[in-house]
């Protein structure tokens, strides 16, 4: 176990420098994402008393949206330079390679949202900094990560893969955005009652969607 | 010789089937439109229900089938799985918009509007969407072994989607009438009961008709791109040999 996690972290770290050096995704998702919080902005109205259900949506939106974004373009990275098959040549288990993927794909994600954030709680002036509302946050971005991953994987080897991933992402993850934006909408508001049962079912839906993308990971890329 | 055999037995339960199919349908037909009582409180908007339950009842039976033939394909690897689910999920496909468009037929006199965002209409909604993208990705999959791969993974993931779909929309709001049929008891007449269970069968024996003359096309288009392979292999070493 103490192999695959040095094979994983070789992985991820293979993601990391190729953006270090070609900077290819991370400015271009964070800027989409920020240019999404704003366009909102004037789609709703923010002044009102409603705020805080839209700046939810408005969030959750733009974090979707940025990561369609990411997933598509670190994924069609990797197939049209051809390190892709390198990546499945190398001996270690598939699954090893899904879950580098897979926690790149969160890591890049991540810190977009680290960055965006704070600027959308600057923008829309509310307070997003509260632990049960990153714990959404974070939940949230893994499930996105772990059907992405998957799907965008798919994706990539097919035509029109732009379209076809956002067409196939969009319906398997209705879940995670409704239990997101009512989190975040809920603890906005300060009602907090129903929080853990939307929470649980972030986590439930976690949990069945990275173990079946790891289990069928080995199929799908040995088409 | 030996497909041909086969082709004709399937053919001959096909037709079977499909008269089984027609005079069960009818007699459903007679049985929700004459037999069964008018609804005190919805009139005779009430009985597109006898033929709406019967179709989304086919409906999450074909992605039920799918769902298994994928898992099959997926471990087996052999091509009649694949020909199985997506025969099942085109029939899947066209009864969910058939349950989408009845339900809005009834749902206008009955609730006042075409559509609500309720846990089943959503559901379905979703569904619906989930199984285009199915016919999408295989679509532009290009090779047959990798549709055949891809497809059957969306079809796994949208088997476990929808119960998570379902509970999220229905914590969300909910509107649509609850299950009035349950295993311990019916909450309607019994002329009600007798027509939908009549439907019900008809339906099924429909599905059954249908899934045989899909899997018997997809069967030959999966032999036609066979010969046209072996064909075109046979050229080529033509030209090289000459």
């Amino acid at each position: 176990m103490k192999g695959g996690l040095a094979k994983i972290s070789m992985i991820i770290w293979k993601d990391l420098l190729t953006e270090i050096r070609t900077k290819e995704l991370f400015g271009g998702m964070l800027i989409f994402a920020v240019l999404t919080i704003i366009t909102f902005n004037f789609a709703f109205d923010m002044t009102g008393t409603g705020k805080e259900a839209s700046g939810a949506g408005a969030m959750w939106v733009a974090f979707n949206f940025a990561g369609f974004l990411g997933l598509g373009r670190s994924i069609s990275l990797e197939r049209d330079k051809g390190s892709f098959d390198g990546l499945l040549l190398c001996p270690v288990d598939r699954g090893t390679i899904f879950l580098g993927k897979f926690i790149g794909n969160l890591l890049f994600i991540s810190l977009v949202e680290l960055i965006s954030v704070p600027i959308f709680a600057a923008l829309f002036d509310l307070n997003v900094f509260q632990p049960l509302l990153l714990l959404a946050l974070f939940l949230g971005t893994l499930g996105f990560a772990a059907v992405g991953t998957l799907l965008a994987v798919m994706a990539a080897s097919t035509r029109s893969r732009e379209v076809l991933l956002p067409v196939l992402m969009f319906p398997i993850l209705l879940p995670v955005v409704i239990a997101s934006v009512r989190v975040t909408t809920l603890i906005l508001t300060g009602q907090t009652n129903d929080v853990g049962a939307w929470l649980n079912l972030l986590g439930a839906y976690d949990v069945l969607f990275l173990a079946i993308s790891y289990a069928v990971f080995d199929r799908v890329v040995e088409e | 010789m030996i497909v041909k055999g086969k082709s004709s037995w399937a053919s001959s339960l096909g037709m079977v089937l499909g008269l089984l199919t027609a005079i069960t349908m009818a007699i459903g037909m007679y049985l929700g439109l004459v037999y069964a009582p008018k609804d005190v409180i919805q009139g005779n908007a009430q009985r597109i229900f006898y033929i709406h339950v019967p179709m989304a009842w086919v409906a999450f039976l074909a992605f039920g089938v799918v769902f298994l033939a994928a898992i099959l394909y997926l471990w087996k690897r052999a091509l009649i799985w694949d020909q199985i689910a997506r025969s099942s999920a085109e029939i899947g496909l066209v009864f969910t918009t058939l349950v989408l468009v009845t339900g809005s037929f009834w749902g206008r006199p009955i609730w006042g509007t075409w559509w609500t965002w309720d846990a089943r209409l959503t559901t379905t909604l979703l569904l619906w969407f989930i199984f285009l993208g199915y016919f999408m990705i295989r679509a532009y999959a290009g090779d047959r072994g990798r549709a055949a791969t891809y497809s059957a993974v969306i079809g796994i993931i949208g088997f476990f989607d929808v119960p998570i779909i379902y509970e999220s929309v229905n914590w969300w709001r909910t509107l649509h009438p609850e299950s009035v049929v349950s295993v311990t008891s019916a909450n309607m007449p019994g002329e009600m009961v007798v027509a939908l269970m009549v439907c019900l069968l008809g339906f099924t024996l429909f599905y059954l008709y249908l899934m045989i003359q899909k899997f018997g096309i997809e069967r030959m288009k999966d032999q036609l791109i066979d010969y046209q392979y072996a064909l075109s292999e046979r050229e080529a070493e033509g030209v090289t040999t000459a």
